[in-house]
Order: structure tokens, then sequence, then C-alpha cells
């Protein structure tokens, strides 16, 4: 009764006229800068930050969680509009939305995208309101051991169900893996890849080179070569009604990847060293792999939306959690939102929910303000980019590699890397015509910056013994389940040749 | 396709040595106080991705993938165009950028994708042309702080205008 009564009061001061107006402003802002490939949410809090010193601490926390919160709303748009991730936690949702958007059914997938991270963002905050302290001190249990396998957990998914060339797209997951390694070794700080002396690779890869590569030019350029030109983009039409049948739709197809991505999207989204894209990542690929048709996945599945969707939402409730309670940012965004809490003088930890039980509640309040008009301001906006779709595709196409080569070098700042998303875009194209699949590599780029520390510091650990993997209470189910995973096409390959001589 | 199949594998394969080489530079084993080496890791993926190839090529052999059994040509006259016309405009887009600035290329670009190779009216193609960079400079410029390619110093009294407006 304690906690709903501080929950009351903190309801209260976020729906002040200040902050409520702060919220609103927040969430549309994040909305947009998240829809801009190559800004997400972290763009954004770091740019308004130096804006929140003209007003009290907290309501200048409560304006940069609406932009976080718009941030994770908007990644989906250009995902499923564009075909180009906004941002990395939007990766996985442009693997059905995009389908979706060229079947027809953009309005579908963007109303499934904002119910979904309504309801992951929804779950969330009930579980941070509920069981805060008790889960960062499960966080914390989580060592190198258990991330890696987190990490390996993942990567099983997309072999073990990938209905593609098995041979291909491990080739894909290592590709994505070598390619994170490049620039410097994390641990020994020696120069490590720096592919044909060039000294543009000191500075590593970006997941979003490859992501804006693969996703803005490869793709736009084999869609419009596989085509003739005569692409349809959507013909989605928009109506109050419509929007309804969606949500009923997206509860219908969807509600398995919500439940699973609001669930294991926060939990993930408390880790320390995981956030909102592995989270978004590992939901796509569970809700896929306990689906009965896991092969309709990349081809337009609700729940290959839904799930990412609400998973990110949840994540990034979630990622608030360790630092607040902890002192520890959960995500780059919430290490920039530290670093405002501690200018305006207040110190996260165990002593804040105490000492500044106000502000802490008022933040948690305002989760509930900001999902709520986040999800309306997504709707309102859905007619405004169904419209951007309707555009004739020579109007489209051209927007699109222009977003990409913009959006790339806003967030790099640097033309080695802009060609090097072109190198990236072609080299797609081509390995798409022999249908190598290039998810598996975005989706190992962006976790493998946090797979390889992890498997060098628990090996470093262990003496070198992979036992460590094996005899730890959570590691050891979780590498179990992701060798089960790893080992399927081995069953699947022998599961025919046995039925065989049947026939 | 059944050549460019097995044509892209030995390429992979390539790539992959060469990357097994770079990595190897920096280690590949674990010394008992430091752990795995920094090469340790992408070399072991490299040698995966090499094995892949290996399998592709087993593949080809078999003839078990699609590609394998196609005669398909990789690109046929009209995607050679297409690449050639849609690609080599990026291309030449983002040569342009360190020349004319970013939005002098986006400006050039929306009039040679919209006009040579959308075939729209000059009506469509102006606004395009005009307000898209703008909207760009606006956003990226005034609104996010994000500072784009100037280009050389002929593009300066241009810009002395916009920054006037937004500072």
């Amino acid at each position: 009764m304690e906690i709903l009564s501080l929950l009351g009061d903190g309801i209260l001061v976020a729906v002040q006229p200040l902050n409520l107006l702060l919220i609103f402003v927040g969430v549309t802002l994040g909305l947009f800068i998240g829809a801009m490939p190559g800004l997400g949410s972290v763009n954004g809090v770091a740019i308004l930050l130096p804006i929140t010193f003209l007003v009290p601490p907290g309501s200048a926390i409560i304006f940069l969680a609406a932009i976080y919160y718009g941030a994770m709303y908007g990644g989906a748009i250009s995902s499923i509009t564009l075909g180009i991730p906004g941002a990395s936690t939007a990766v996985a949702t442009t693997f059905d939305g995009r389908p979706l958007a060229l079947q027809g059914k953009a309005r579908l997938a963007l109303v499934a995208a904002a119910i979904a991270s309504f309801v992951g963002g929804t779950v969330s905050v009930v579980l941070f309101t509920g069981f805060a302290p008790l889960l960062a001190t499960v966080a914390l249990s989580f060592g190198p051991p258990e991330i890696f396998a987190l990490m390996l957990l993942a990567f099983a998914t997309f072999v073990g169900l990938g209905g593609d060339d098995i041979a291909k797209t491990v080739f894909s997951i290592c590709f994505g893996l070598v390619l994170a390694t490049v620039g410097f070794d994390q641990i020994s700080g020696a120069p490590r890849l720096v592919l044909f002396e060039m000294n543009g690779f000191l500075g590593g890869i970006s997941f979003l080179v490859l992501a804006i590569g693969v996703y803005g030019i490869g793709e736009m350029i084999w869609t419009i070569e596989s085509t003739r030109g005569e692409v349809t983009n959507t013909e989605a039409k928009i109506s109050v009604k419509g929007i309804f049948e969606d949500t009923g739709t997206t509860f219908k197809k969807g509600w398995k990847g919500m439940s699973i991505g609001s669930f294991l999207g926060f939990f993930v989204g408390v880790l320390p060293a995981a956030g909102a894209t592995p989270a978004s990542l590992m939901s796509y690929g569970v809700t896929k792999m306990i689906s009965k048709r896991p092969d309709d996945f990349g081809k337009g599945h609700v729940g290959g939306v839904a799930a990412p969707e609400a998973a990110n939402n949840s994540a990034s409730t979630g990622s608030m959690l360790p630092m607040l309670t902890l002192g520890i940012p959960g995500s780059p965004t919430t290490a920039i939102l530290l670093g405002g809490m501690v200018i305006w003088g207040l110190t996260p930890g165990p002593r804040l929910f105490v000492e500044q039980s106000d502000f802490v509640w008022g933040l948690i309040g305002s989760f509930y303000v900001s999902n709520f008009f986040a999800v309306i301001v997504n709707l309102a906006f859905i007619p405004l980019f169904i419209w951007m779709l309707r555009m004739p595709f020579t109007v489209l196409a051209p927007l699109i590699f222009v977003l990409s080569v913009v959006g790339g070098y806003a967030a790099m700042q640097d033309m080695f890397d802009i060609w090097l998303l072109l190198i990236f875009g072609f080299g797609a194209f081509f390995l798409r015509k022999f249908d190598y699949p290039v998810a598996p590599a975005v989706l190992a780029i962006v976790l493998g910056p946090i797979a390889e520390p992890t498997l060098r510091q628990s090996l470093l650990l262990s003496s070198g013994d992979p036992a460590i993997f094996f005899n730890r209470p959570i590691s050891a189910p979780i590498m179990i389940v992701a060798i089960i995973l790893i080992l399927m096409p081995a069953f699947k390959y022998l599961r025919p040749r046995r039925a065989k001589p049947a026939e | 396709m059944r050549v460019g199949e097995i044509v892209t594998a030995g390429v992979l394969a390539l790539l992959s040595i060469y990357l097994m080489y770079k990595a190897s530079a920096n280690g590949i084993g674990f010394v008992a106080k430091t752990g795995p080496q920094g090469g340790f890791w992408p070399f072991w993926l490299s040698l995966g991705m090499l094995i892949s190839t290996g399998f592709i090529a087993l593949n080809w052999v078999r003839g078990t993938s699609p590609q394998s059994q196609s005669d398909e040509p990789v690109l046929d006259s009209y995607g050679l165009k297409t690449l050639l016309l849609v690609g080599g405009g990026i291309i030449g887009f983002v040569a342009l950028i360190d020349i004319v600035s970013m939005y002098g290329a986006v400006a050039i670009f929306m009039l040679y994708y919209l006009k040579v190779l959308g075939r729209h009216g000059w009506f469509l193609t102006s606004m395009m042309v005009l307000l898209f960079p703008l909207g760009l400079f606006f956003f990226f410029e005034g609104l996010m702080q994000i500072s784009m390619p100037t280009g050389m110093g002929f593009t300066e009294p241009v810009f002395n205008v916009l920054y006037e407006i937004i500072y």
C-alpha cells in the first residue's frame, strides 16, 4: 500500500502543468529524433541535456525520460517505412516491419509497433514500481559468464532457427562479429585488424555504418533491381476504424511477442552491460523460436514487430533501474541521464529512494504518463508516416539514399565511414543476390562488443577453463539451451535422412 | 548464378584468410595471467568464416543450393543498368560532398534522381531540390547542432547567410 501511495504522489507530480508540457514536448521530439536514421535516444538526450538546466531537476529528468521514451517509439518508424533501422534498438523491427510495409500493411506494422511499445512500457513500469530493489540485486549476480551465455543464446536463435542456408547464416554471424573487433583491442588497447593499413579503421566499425549500408543502400538497390523499378510501396489506407482493427490484430497475432518482449526486455534492460538492443534482438529470436510458424518470421509477421518493440521500450525502463538504485547505467542514454543527475546535485544509489523520494516517485510517475502520451502521439502521427510511404518510389528512393548518407554522417562525423557504408551497401546487394542473410551480421556487430570482453573476462577468471560457463547456476542452463539451438540444424539435417527410406 | 555462387564463396574465403592473418598479429593464444590474446576472438571467428565458405562450396558441388542450380545471369542488362545509374549516382553524391558541401550534394543528387531517373516535372523537382536540403540544414545544424561538411571555399557565402538565420 505504501508503494501505491508513493506512486500516486509521483503521478500527481508528473501531471503538474509544467511537467505535463515537458512530457508532451519530450515524447514528440523524441519520436522524430528516433525516426531519423542515425539518430537515437542517446543523441536526443545528450543534445537537449543543457536545456534542462532551465527547469527544476525533477522536471528536467522527466523531460529527458520523455525524450528517451519517444525515441524508443520513433526508432520503429524508419525501420518500417524506410527499411533503415533508425537506431540499434530498432534493428530487429526491420526484419518484419519492412516486409509488412512492402505488402501494403504499413499501417498494421506501425500500429503494432506503437501498441507493443505501449504494452512493453506499461509492463516495465509496473515491474519497476513493484520489484526495483529485488531486481537490482538479481542483476548484480550477472557476471561476465552469464552475460556471454545470454549473447550466445541470441546468436543461437539465429543459427538454430534460420530458414536460410545455415553455412551462409554462420558466415554472416562470424563476419559481423569480426567486423565488431576492428579498431582497438578493448582489453589490451592495442590496434587490431587495421585493414589494408588504413587509419580510418582505427576508429572501429560502428553498427550504424553496416546497418545503414545494408538496409539503406544495399536492400534499396536490390529492391529496385529485383522489382524492375515497379515497386508498390504501400496501399495502406488511413482510418480511425482501421487503426482500431489493427490494434485488435496486434493483440491477436502479436500477444506472444509482446509478452516475451515486455518481460525479457525488462530483465535484459536491467543488466548493466546489456540494454535495449540485445533485449529487442533476443526477444525477436525467442518469439520466433516458440512460434508454431517460425518460417513466417522475416516475411512480415506481426509478432516480429511486436516482440522487439515491446522489448526495447521495456528495456529502456529497465535500464533506469540499476541507474537509480545502484548508480550503474544500463545503457548509453542512461549514462547521460546519470551525468545529468550528478550535475543537478542528485546522487544515484540506494539512498536516493530514501533521501529524494519525491524526485524518484515523480520520475516513476512520469514513466506512466510518458508512456500514455507516447502511444497517443505515435498513433496520431501514423497518417503522416503512411502519407510518406504513398510517395512515388522514384521520390521515396532518393530520400532514403540521402537520409542514409546524411544520417550516417550525423552519427559518425567521418567521411571514411560514409565510403565504408557504400562498400557495405554494394557488398550486401551482391550477397543478397546469392541468398546470404545479412540480418545476422547486423545482429553480430551490435552484440559483438558485449560478447568478446565477457568471453575473455570469463576465461581470465577461470584461467582458461571453459567449464566456468557450465558450473554456474545461471549461465549453465542458458549455455545448454544455446548449444541445443546451435545443434538444431544438425538434428534437422538427420531427420529427413531417416525419413526417406520409409517413403 | 552458378559461377557467381562459387566465385563469391572463393572471394569470401580469401577475405577470411586475410582476416585470420591480420588477427594473428595480435596473438591468438591464451596467456596465463592476461587471458586470451587480442587476436584470439577474431582469428577463430575468421576460421569459422573460412569453414562456412567450405560448406558453401560443398553445397555448390552437390548442387543443393538454388544458386548452384541456376543458369540465370547474376545481373542481366536491366540489373547492370540499374546498378550503374542508381549505384553510380550514389557514389557521385558522396564524391561531391567534399566539393559542394553535404547540402549541395543532396540538391544535385535529388535533381539527378528526380529529373533524370524519375522523369518528374520541374515543379516537384525544383521544390524537392530546394526545400529538402534546406529542411535537413535546419534540422541538423539548427535543432540537433550537428555540423555537416561545408565543401570547398566557394560555398562560404551561402553558409554565412544560413548560419545568420540559425545563430
